[in-house]
């Protein structure tokens, strides 16, 4: 076991036909941290976590997740792993006792019975164990998975955005969970996801856009090393000054917050004589940390230009 | 952390999921119980493929006392039912042509007369022959049953009109199903014809379905291997195709009064066979199809062959060399003929072995390609 990383791989590559999905990503989890993976859709997280799961071969790339052979090792990685599909993929037409006892059986565990009634209990489920899980709402439905997910007392948990359709209160609870399990169990976690209040709970991140990794590290490394400087205004016909603004040399973006907008680029006098003009009764502008939706759409922006075509 | 090749419990696990899928899916359940069922009342009661009683209409031009014997004698034979008579052979035609009668009889003027001076008079018999099946036997009873008619007239002054013996004393001895009763020929038959398509078609579905709605990737992404959803998946489907025969041997006997000649253990452990056949193609066409779909897409496209082809239907003799080997490669042609063999012939093994290899040689095939097509990615 090669100590501190649960996941530590290179240059991981997965081409459909003549098109590269992923394309040479390096990744590196470190125990009990919870990381968080981003990128637009279709940028090829999904493809990522599958080859590390060995539900994809992957064309190029090595290393190791919890210390197995990511490549030849794959059987030896189902065992300690626990995917949580982006759609749900436990039976619908069994209930909730029989698809947690189908997982069970799956895994071999010792004392089935028992770990399978514990692990209803610890989700609140008790009362509705017999309910058929395709009569479930979208927030018991992610419990019940995440629940299958952990039956078999994995190390390693991959979620694929699993808050995804989930309201609020619902989501907020079960990154609780996540945390709590995070530190209590020492599980490591990778979550993809779209929401940025999510992403600022992750202990690292990383961005990914048209199957690239553009950046990685702690929330305030992301954004300090995209050297974003943004500018916020308000004030009326923000549509119109967006405008306007997104034709002036020196002005990377500008992106409605709210009621808010977000001016931003990297060069900030550039940026500063560009904004000049505007800077004018009605509006009202403020000179802001770059947050990281403004980093994520910059990537997003650069993405585009270096790897569309 | 290597974990053994073939475990028993997860196999055990998938063929528990199965049963309690099979048991929630109240319609297809149904379906699985109702479709032999209702095939064989259709196909046991509806189909008949030596029909009597077929519409004729008779044109009489002269009604002598030996043509009411002739047509006594048409009569007698139990292929027609005279139920018009009309004036002119135009009247008659036109009563073919829109399948108002199968067939006109037409006794011409002076046929007493003819007969009598011994100048073998004409009657003509206009028949529509769109489908021979429905008018072939009419047709070869007939002659028969004017001369027969004829014979009882020809004792006395008219003894000189009896037909001499011809040379030859043939005698026909129809053997197995002496009174060509189309029941015992079809309702063993159905037992194939069922299995076929509900092996296919469940089989194939249930893996697909695994897919679209994607519990697959679930179940690749935990430890499990091929061959324990494989054939864990194939386990509850076999005990299915039991069930399937079972309600046909029963009908077969009690509804149709079937004969069951031979040993009915040795039909059961035949079918087997024949069921593992049928299950790995299913299992093959649920690696090609995409969705549910696309596999009764497939499963109709292997069946319509079967039915066509095997001699379910149509007598597998008739067919031109290049349908007989289609149809030597189909496992339904091989099992009927084990079927038919061991109910109404009372084969033994010793009969039967040559139809059991070409059966399993296929079922042997069609797992290779099953097994290699099954994919433990989602590549």
């Amino acid at each position: 076991m090669n100590g501190e990383f649960a996941i530590d791989v290179r240059g991981m590559t997965k081409r459909f036909g003549h098109h590269t999905v992923v394309n040479g990503i390096d990744l590196q989890v470190r125990k009990g941290e919870v990381y968080g993976f981003l990128g637009p859709n279709g940028s090829g997280k999904t493809t990522f976590i599958r080859m590390l799961c060995g539900l994809l071969k992957a064309d190029a790339g090595s290393g190791t997740c919890l210390g197995c052979d990511v490549i030849r090792e794959s059987e030896s990685i189902k065992l300690q792993v626990g995917y949580m599909t982006q759609k749900f993929s436990f039976y619908e037409d069994l209930s909730i006792a029989e698809n947690l006892d189908f997982v069970a059986r799956m895994y071999g565990i010792e004392n089935r019975r028992e770990t399978v009634r514990a692990s209803i209990e610890k989700l609140g489920l008790s009362g509705r164990q017999s309910q058929l899980a395709g009569e479930l709402s979208g927030g018991w439905k992610q419990r019940l998975a995440l629940a299958a997910c952990l039956i078999h007392r994995p190390r390693l948990l991959l979620l694929d955005e699993p808050t995804a359709g989930v309201d609020p209160q619902a989501r907020r609870d079960f990154w609780e969970q996540i945390h709590e399990l995070a530190a209590t169990e020492e599980l490591t976690f990778l979550i993809t996801t779209h929401y940025m209040d999510e992403a600022e709970r992750c202990h690292r991140l990383g961005y990914i856009a048209y199957g690239n990794l553009l950046t990685c590290g702690t929330v305030s490394e992301v954004i300090a090393g995209s050297g974003l400087i943004t500018w916020s205004v308000s004030g009326p016909g923000l549509h119109e000054l967006s405008m306007q603004l997104r034709q002036c040399a020196g002005v990377q973006q500008a992106i409605a917050f709210g009621n808010r907008l977000h001016v931003g680029g990297c060069d900030e006098s550039a940026l500063e004589s560009a904004i000049a003009p505007f800077r004018r009764e009605p509006f009202r502008w403020e000179k802001i940390s770059s947050g990281l939706e403004d980093v994520f759409i910059h990537l997003m922006g650069q993405a585009k230009d270096n790897f569309a075509l | 952390m290597k974990h053994p090749r073939f475990s028993l419990g997860r196999f055990a696990g998938i063929i528990l999921k199965e049963f309690i899928q099979m048991k929630r899916d109240r319609l297809t359940f149904a379906m699985i119980l109702g479709l032999p069922v209702v095939q064989l009342l259709l196909f046991g009661y509806a189909i008949n493929t030596d029909p009597k009683h077929l519409p004729a209409a008779l044109l009489l031009s002269d009604d002598g006392p030996q043509v009411r014997s002739v047509l006594q004698g048409i009569r007698n034979s139990g292929y027609f039912d005279f139920v018009r008579e009309v004036k002119t052979q135009r009247e008659g035609r036109l009563l073919l042509a829109r399948g108002d009668v199968q067939f006109v009889v037409n006794i011409p003027e002076d046929f007493s007369r003819a007969l009598i001076r011994g100048e073998r008079p004409a009657v003509l018999i206009e028949a529509d022959a769109t489908d021979p099946v429905a008018t072939g036997n009419a047709l070869g009873a007939i002659g028969r049953a004017v001369d027969q008619s004829l014979f009882n007239d020809a004792r006395g002054p008219l003894d000189y009109l009896s037909v001499a013996s011809g040379p030859v004393d043939l005698r026909i001895h129809s053997q197995y199903n002496p009174e060509a009763i189309s029941q015992y020929n079809i309702v063993p038959g159905l037992m194939g014809v069922i299995l076929t398509m509900t092996m296919i078609m469940i089989t194939g579905l249930s893996i697909t379905r695994e897919r679209e709605r994607g519990t697959m990737e679930n179940l690749l992404a935990m430890p499990t291997r091929p061959s324990e959803v494989l054939i864990g998946k194939i386990i509850p489907y076999i005990l299915v195709g039991y069930v399937q025969v079972l309600l046909i041997l029963i009908a077969a006997r009690f509804l149709f009064q079937v004969p069951m000649m031979g040993n009915l253990g040795l039909l059961l452990a035949v079918t087997l066979v024949f069921i593992a056949a049928n299950l790995a193609v299913g299992i093959t066409f649920s690696t090609l199809a995409r969705n549910q779909l696309q596999a009764m897409q497939m499963t109709f496209f292997f069946f319509l062959p079967s039915i066509l082809l095997s001699g379910f239907m149509f007598p597998f003799r008739g067919m031109p060399g290049w349908a007989q080997w289609i149809g030597e490669v189909l496992p339904l042609t091989h099992f009927l003929r084990i079927v038919r063999g061991i109910l109404l012939k009372g084969n033994g093994l010793f009969e039967i072995d040559r139809e059991i290899w070409p059966i399993a040689l296929f079922a042997f095939f069609a797992v290779v390609v099953a097994v290699k097509r099954y994919r433990q990615t989602l590549d």
